[in-house]
């Protein structure tokens, strides 16, 4: 089975470096999935979960603010931040999505409705990775 | 000639002194060594960020703000200074750069802005009456991104804006241990990308104009960070260096002192003695 090499960087250092047979992830745009030999492509990723496939086991990684860079033999997704489930801390991002949706619950117009929408996306995004995994 | 007793308060205070200054000697080694992995640790990103913008900003002729000079009105300064003094020239030599490029290039307080990090620069500048757009203070000594991500938005977005129409920043370089020096860099427009960067050309999902809008506020942002690491590698080499000559004074003060002290003593006692002598011999 051919493979490809994935590395995820982030500003705080490397996060990954592994070879996977797909690597399966959430554009601005849709659903990607890069198979070994795809053209060299850049993307930039939603606040989305990256799926990582190798044998019948599957890695996740909590994205954040990044985009994907592809070459035939290799991926590498820049991102703000990148987590893996046991990276996450569950209690911090309960509390983030509750603040976040008080914020937007709120009928205040002082509010930056955009921020509390992406800390919320940032939030769930991380619950998800973390507790279906 | 200072007496005895007060010699020996000075020799104590400066023994003190001098184990207070080599343990933060020792503390901004350990703290420096951090520091420059992090800084390590952050090149791979920048690397790869810059490649692929550099790549496509030269496959592409479509122009974004941030790539484009236009006219500058007002321009915003980023000074990267630590909360507190005892590192050298650390501090200094930013806020001189700073002055410097303030006082040479404009002349009223409308054509430029701070955004300021560190409590030097915030106090420098409202002694001086300069505009401060943002400032932080009490930054950790290992930044995280998260950290700095807000006021690097911020200053990008003031840039996108319009408010700003030119961003420079000043910050103190880490070359060694022994050496920082002071870097004046402009982040935006970004200038040169030609030069540089890969010639692989890339698919582009879902348009380059697109990705270049993702892309380049990110670009920013992670220049601006980058700097950051530099600078705290370098307020840690910086102060290191610093406690280390405060310790190298101290050591040498106490040997004069230890001198002194010696040479005071041996006079009290030849005077004891010639006293001594002049009092038997008046007895005979």
């Amino acid at each position: 089975m051919k493979t490809l090499t994935v590395s995820v960087v982030t500003p705080d250092g490397p996060v990954l470096e592994d070879t996977y047979e797909m690597v399966s992830c959430k554009a601005e745009n849709g659903e990607l999935g890069i198979l070994p030999g795809h053209i060299p492509l850049v993307a930039p990723l939603a606040i989305s979960a990256v799926r990582l496939k190798r044998d019948s086991s599957e890695d996740k990684l909590a994205i954040n603010g990044g985009f994907l860079e592809v070459r035939p033999d290799k991926v590498t997704i820049l991102a703000q931040s990148a987590e893996k489930p046991s990276d996450i801390d569950i209690a911090r991002a309960e509390a983030a999505k509750e603040r976040a949706e008080k914020r937007l619950n709120s009928n205040d117009d002082h509010i930056d409705r955009l921020r509390a929408e992406l800390a919320l996306r940032r939030a769930v995004n991380r619950l998800d990775v973390a507790q279906n995994s | 000639m200072a007496s005895l007793r007060d010699i020996k308060k000075r020799i104590d205070s400066t023994t003190k002194m001098k184990k207070i200054t080599k343990a933060m000697e020792m503390v901004s080694a350990a703290k420096m060594n951090k520091a420059e992995q992090n800084a390590k640790a952050f090149v791979p990103y920048s690397e790869k960020m810059q490649e692929v913008v550099a790549s496509i900003a030269k496959h592409t002729d479509a122009d974004h703000p941030m790539l484009k000079t236009r006219e500058v009105k007002k321009v915003g300064y980023i000074a990267i200074t630590a909360d507190s003094g005892l590192a050298g020239a650390y501090n200094a030599n930013i806020l001189r750069n700073l002055n410097h490029a303030i006082q040479d290039n404009h002349n009223s307080t409308d054509e430029y802005t701070v955004i300021a990090i560190g409590r030097m620069a915030v106090d420098f500048c409202k002694k001086r009456n300069f505009p401060i757009a943002r400032s932080i203070t009490g930054l950790p000594d290992q930044p995280a991104f998260a950290t700095i991500k807000d006021i690097a938005s911020e200053t990008v977005q003031m840039y996108s804006d319009g408010e700003i129409d030119r961003l420079v920043i000043i910050y103190n370089h880490y070359v060694s241990a022994i050496s920082q020096v002071v870097t004046t860099k402009q982040l935006l427009p970004i200038e040169d990308m030609n030069n540089s960067g890969s010639s692989s050309q890339y698919e582009y999902e879902p348009s380059e104009e697109q990705i270049l809008a993702v892309l380049l506020p990110q670009y920013a942002e992670s220049l601006i960070y980058g700097a950051l690491l530099d600078a705290k590698a370098s307020e840690h080499a910086a102060r290191m260096t610093a406690m280390r000559s405060a310790s190298d004074n101290a050591s040498e003060l106490i040997d004069d002192l230890s001198l002194s002290y010696n040479r005071a003593r041996q006079a009290a006692i030849t005077q004891e003695i010639t006293e001594i002598i002049g009092g038997a011999s008046a007895l005979e």
